[in-house]
Order: C-alpha cells, then sequence, then structure tokens
C-alpha cells in the first residue's frame, strides 16, 4: 500500500472530508508560494496539490493559465518545484501531490523523474494529459519508488473506463466535476456521479474542478471524501495584491472551508 | 526505457498517440469508430466524391510551370499541383468536406476548428454553412490582424470567429482554446481539426481525407509524362498539404522533401529540422521546445506554418529517412511569392511560397544541368496575404 493510500484511507475512516488546497509552484513568486503552502498546513489541510506550470495548459481555465505563465516567466520549473515539494513535506504535516503535464515530466526523464519524487516524498503524482492508454509507462516507473499515479476521471467516462481506472487506482481517484477546464462551475448531480464510480472502486474518492466557494465544497463532501480547490484560491492570490494579503486571503478561505466541510 | 508506447493504433513508429484530459477520451473513441464505419460504407465515399467533384471543383489541375523552370532550372519540368484553385483557395477543404460528414454521422449540432493563416478557418466555416451546423472559430490575435481578409470571409459565411490573445497569439494558442472548448462542450462539438497533428484518430483521419492529393497527382503526373517524378516539394505547417500528397507517393522510388520555416531573427518553425520529440496538443511528435519542456513559440511569416509542433507521422518519416525536411526562410519565401506571380500569374499562399523556394534553391545548388522532374504542392492561393506582401515590399522590397 503506497503512503497515499494509506492516509487518504485513515482520513476517510475518520469520516473527516479532506480538504486538498492547489497551488502552483512559484506563483506569484517562489517566496510567495513557501508561505501560502505554509498557510495551508496552518489551517490543517493534510494534502497538498503542488501545480507544475506547463507552457500550454489545455485542461485548465483562465486562474491557473495566468498562474502559470506567471511562474513560468519568473523561472519555475520541474527541478524548482520537486525542491518545493520537499521543503512542504519536510517542513509541515503535508503529503505533496504534483499536477503537471506530461512534457515536462519527459523532458526532465521520466525514470529521474519517479526518483526525484521518491526522494523529495512526493506521495502522487496526476498528470492531467496521460489518459489510461497512456499511462502504464509511467505508472510502473513511479511504483518503483512507492509513489502513486493518481488518475482523473470525467463525467463522459462509461462503465468499462471506471472500471479500468479503478482496478488500477492507487491513493486516490480524481473525479473531474464537470466536462470542461479547470475553475468554471461546479458540473451537475455531482452526488449520482461519486456513486456510479464508487461502484468501480474501494480507493477515496476526490473531486475537482470548479469547486470555488465553501457552500460548493460542502455540496462535494456530502458525498466525496475529499474536495480539491485550485482556481477561487489562485484568484484570491491574484485580487490580493501583496503577498501579506494574498497569504491571508487563501488562509481565510481555507478555514472557512474546512469548516463547511466538518459540519 | 521510454514510458511511452511504441506501437498500437495511432502509432507511427513511436511517434503520435492520444495524450489528452480524459474527458475528451471517450469521445476520440467514437471518433474513431465513426471514422472506421464510414470507411466501409460506400455511401460515404460517394457522398464525398461527389461534393468533390461538384463543390470543390475536384480534381485540381497539375500544370506545368514553363517560365519558372526557364528562371530555376533550364532542363527541369516543375509542375504545381493547383490546391489553389480548389474552392475556398487551399487544400483545407479536403479535410473539412470529410470531417463534417463524420461530425454529421455523429450527430454533432456544433463545430469548434482552430485556424493560423484562416485558410482553415474558411474552409470550416464553409462546410458549417453546407451542412447548416454552428461554428465557432479561434484566431490568435496575430493572425487575426495579418490574415484580416479570411476574418471577414469566416464572419460572411456565418462563422463566429474567437479571438485568442494567450502565449504568442499565433495557432499554437488557438489550438490550446479550441481544444478547451471542445473539453467544455464535447456532448454536441465535434473538432475539425486543421491538419495532421492532434491525438489519434486525428493525424490519420486528415491524412486521409487529404490524401486526395496525392492519388490525382500520381494519375495526372504518369497520363501527362509517362513517368513518376523524381521528386516532390510541399510546405510543413502542422503537415496536412504534405501529407496528402506524400500518401500517393511513399511506395514510390520518388524523393519526399517537406518544407518547414525557418522564420527570421525572431525565431523559426522548424519542429523537425530544429526541434525535439515531446508532447503537445495530444500528440507526441517533434516540437520546438526548451531544455525543461517547455513549448518555445514559434514563428513564420506564413501564419499557417507558424506552429511549434509538427503531426507524427511526418515525424516517423523524418527518423526513417523515407521524407527529408528542410528549412526556408522569411526572406526566401516572400521572394518566391513574387517571382510565381510575376511569372505565372499565379499568387501563391505565403505558406505555400516556401515549397516554391525550395525547389527554386535545391535546383540552383544542382547547376543548369539537372533535369529533374518535380511536383510542387501548390497548397494555397495567396489573396489573403495582400496586406503582408505590401507591407514586405515596402520594407525591403523583398517581392520586387
Ligand atoms: C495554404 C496553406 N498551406 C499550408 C498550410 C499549412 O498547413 P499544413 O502543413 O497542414 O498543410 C496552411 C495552413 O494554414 C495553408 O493555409
Amino acid at each position: 500500500m503506497t503512503e497515499l493510500t494509506r492516509l487518504t484511507r485513515e482520513l476517510r475512516d475518520a469520516g473527516e472530508t479532506a480538504l486538498v488546497p492547489f497551488l502552483t509552484a512559484g506563483y506569484p513568486d517562489l517566496e510567495t508560494s513557501r508561505r501560502l503552502i505554509a498557510e495551508t498546513a496552518a489551517a490543517g489541510c493534510r494534502i497538498l496539490e503542488i501545480g507544475v506550470p506547463f507552457s500550454d495548459p489545455v485542461a485548465d481555465g483562465p486562474a491557473i493559465q495566468l498562474a502559470s505563465s506567471k511562474a513560468l516567466a519568473a523561472g519555475m520549473t520541474l527541478g524548482k518545484a520537486l525542491d518545493l515539494a520537499a521543503e512542504a513535506r519536510r517542513e509541515h504535516d503535508l503529503r505533496v501531490v504534483l499536477m503537471g503535464y506530461l512534457n515536462p515530466v519527459l523532458a526532465y526523464g521520466p525514470e529521474k523523474f519517479a526518483k526525484a519524487c521518491a526522494a523529495a516524498g512526493v506521495a502522487g503524482v496526476i498528470v492531467p494529459d496521460l489518459p489510461l492508454e497512456e499511462a502504464a509507462g509511467l505508472r510502473a516507473v513511479l511504483a518503483a519508488g512507492g509513489v502513486s499515479l493518481v488518475d482523473l476521471v470525467a463525467p463522459t467516462s462509461g462503465d468499462d473506463r471506471l472500471a479500468a481506472y479503478g482496478a488500477s487506482a492507487t491513493g486516490f481517484l480524481y473525479l473531474v466535476s464537470t466536462t470542461g477546464v479547470t475553475g468554471a462551475g461546479l458540473g451537475a448531480d455531482i452526488q449520482s456521479y461519486v456513486e456510479r464510480v464508487r461502484r468501480h472502486t474501494e480507493v477515496p474518492l476526490f473531486v475537482g474542478f470548479g469547486i470555488s466557494s465553501p457552500a460548493a465544497a460542502a455540496e462535494v463532501g456530502a458525498v466525496a471524501d475529499g474536495a480539491v480547490v485550485g482556481s477561487a484560491l489562485l484568484r484570491l492570490v491574484d485580487e490580493a495584491g501583496d503577498p501579506d494579503a494574498a497569504v491571508a486571503a487563501v488562509g481565510a478561505f481555507l478555514r472557512e472551508t474546512r469548516a463547511a466541510l466538518a459540519d | 526505457m521510454s514510458i511511452l508506447k511504441t506501437g498500437g493504433p495511432g502509432r507511427f513508429g513511436g511517434y503520435g498517440g492520444q495524450f489528452v484530459p480524459e474527458t475528451l477520451v471517450p469521445c476520440l473513441l467514437e471518433l474513431e469508430a465513426a471514422r472506421l464505419a464510414a470507411e466501409a460504407d460506400p455511401s460515404f465515399a460517394t457522398e464525398l466524391a461527389h461534393l468533390q467533384a461538384d463543390y470543390a471543383g475536384r480534381p485540381t489541375p497539375l500544370y506545368r510551370a514553363r517560365r519558372l523552370e526557364a528562371a530555376w532550372g533550364p532542363r527541369s519540368r516543375i509542375y504545381l499541383k493547383r490546391e489553389d484553385l480548389n474552392h475556398t483557395g487551399s487544400h483545407k477543404l479536403n479535410n473539412c468536406l470529410g470531417q463534417i460528414l463524420l461530425a454529421r454521422r455523429m450527430g454533432k449540432q456544433r463545430i469548434v476548428a482552430e485556424t493560423g493563416a484562416g485558410q482553415h478557418g474558411v474552409a470550416t466555416a464553409t462546410v458549417c454553412a453546407l451542412m447548416g451546423l454552428g461554428c465557432t472559430v479561434y484566431m490568435g490575435a496575430t493572425d487575426v490582424v495579418r490574415q484580416a481578409p479570411n476574418v471577414a470571409r469566416m464572419r460572411l459565411l456565418g462563422a463566429e470567429i474567437l479571438t485568442v490573445t494567450a502565449g504568442s497569439a499565433t495557432l499554437k494558442d488557438a489550438t490550446s482554446e479550441a481544444i478547451r472548448d471542445w473539453v467544455t462542450n464535447v456532448k454536441d462539438t465535434h473538432y475539425i481539426i486543421g491538419s495532421t497533428v492532434g491525438p489519434h484518430p486525428y493525424p490519420t483521419l486528415v491524412r486521409d481525407f487529404q490524401s486526395v492529393i496525392g492519388r490525382e497527382a500520381r494519375a495526372q503526373i504518369l497520363e501527362k509524362e509517362d513517368s513518376l517524378p523524381d521528386r516532390i516539394i510541399a510546405c510543413v505547417g502542422g503537415g496536412s498539404n504534405a501529407m496528402g500528397i506524400f500518401t500517393g507517393f511513399l511506395d514510390d522510388p520518388v524523393a519526399l522533401f517537406g518544407v518547414e520555416a525557418a522564420g527570421s531573427d525572431q525565431g523559426h518553425s522548424e519542429a523537425l529540422g530544429r526541434g525535439t520529440p515531446g508532447v503537445l496538443h495530444g500528440s507526441y511528435s517533434y516540437l520546438v521546445q526548451d531544455g525543461d519542456g517547455q513549448v518555445i513559440p514559434a514563428h513564420s511569416v506564413a501564419a499557417g506554418l507558424d506552429y511549434p509542433g509538427v503531426g507524427p507521422e511526418h515525424s516517423h518519416l523524418r527518423d526513417s529517412g523515407r521524407a527529408v525536411y528542410l528549412g526556408v526562410d522569411d526572406g526566401e519565401a516572400l521572394d518566391s511569392c513574387g517571382e510565381c506571380s510575376r511569372l505565372e500569374g499565379i499568387i501563391p499562399a505565403l505558406e505555400s511560397s516556401h515549397a516554391l523556394a525550395y525547389c527554386k534553391k535545391q535546383l540552383a545548388e544542382e547547376g543548369p544541368g539537372a533535369e529533374p522532374l518535380i511536383i510542387v504542392n501548390l497548397s494555397g492561393r495567396g489573396d489573403k496575404d495582400m496586406a503582408g506582401l505590401e507591407a514586405a515590399a515596402a520594407d525591403g522590397g523583398a517581392t520586387s
């Protein structure tokens, strides 16, 4: 059992819906990025998604596109994101899941990447442009180092595909809430969607894409084991103007959302 | 060891694949099923052939350009495959006619497309008008300005044009935005991609619909010369006009040359010539990228070549050596555009002018004694480029 599988089951068995913040590495700059990570831990989050910026993020809406291009302009790379992940793991009670597109991983070297993830204590990796048919190779090299490849499933995935994803899943399954990019609204009928996926797998189910408020997180929390919040946090950072305000706004949002999930 | 598969459907050697969000995979499987069903259904081929003949005006002529021969290689024979005479002014319509019939079979109500030069956008808007389907075209802000006549044509045809300002505001960014639209509206929308790029089955699908170019050209040259050509030259953006003509000659002793845009000191689009393999827009293929795997914005005076990626089958043909890929820069393309206009009374698109420029360059290297039989794929006409051509002429007389 991978570390991520153990932790997510532990949280589920404790009856807790995990709140998983997503932050783009190096956005708005490296130092503020560190402070935002610390704030997620201070707000009580146990799992953190760190986004690795890519020049052409086709699965992402405006908020993550903007954060990615600013982070790249400020010099963020996959290597530096791995350093940030190692630091988050070392200095806080956080398990880190890296989320990034395939091409930077190919350029870095998949085996070297898998080793670096294991060394950094990265618990899982999400690659939004690597569907089931293409994933076996990366899944195997990551697994060799005890790192989970976390798959995304979508409302368009049929039962045959859900069964195949369910069978290979470790850690958790990431349910894309809607047919759309990150930051659009929450999809309709989350409950029946989550129930449909649950028929195919034992692993905890986390829902993401489009959770933009504590109320939306609570709606997801009623049926899923975790809620991922990304674009909403990045929009707060963008609107804040300065690092102190950004950290305060993100902290307040996470605390309010955790409270909504606990209700 | 590579983590990528090297075989299976949609693979050209190790290139190709389906590197897209899960949301789109079921729809790619549906498209592949529709493609195979259409292939097995004779009524599909009949309807397509009818549209190609009576609507598009095919076959397009294979024209012997004697004044270019006199200027560039006195003993050469140069034939132009006149895709500029295809309805809408380029080869792009061949693909759109096929894909709109597939979209109709799948019951899709709405079409999205990306465009660079605007030729694919115009062809898509045209087939949507013909079939009464809604049409949204994404186009980079840079291209909206430099290909303004095509923007006006698309609007007249009833399409909605959405301007993309992200990134380099050219074809790459328009493609990303079209994919995002498709992810969002996948239930009722078909994405008509404009070249042999993207996830499987698109590279195969688009090649097959463009292969009419090569089939016609092969029959025409045999008829006119009673011989196969020594070489074929085509420009390569995503690579659809090149694959379309190459496909007719792959099994023949005919040299195949693909011409990429070497651009200027502002950058280039030579994925095959100067790139390395990587994943962009759903397939693994050569790509202009930096050492961290970030895509480098391309540059070319020809909007339709201004793309950092290339179709995966070209990557395979490059590695196997079956085709050879070279670069021609902005200035050489502009010069050839001017020469072809003045000597033949044919104004070629700036994209196609890259193929002409390489034809000239190769003949110059071989010297006046060479006697090659050449087909240049004249992929489109240059009306759309008039503003840029006039500016270039005023700038430094490249076309004078
Ligand atoms: C006339 C013409 N030729 C060539 C191209 C390049 O596309 P491809 O390489 O797919 O043929 C374009 C693209 O817009 C075009 O308009």
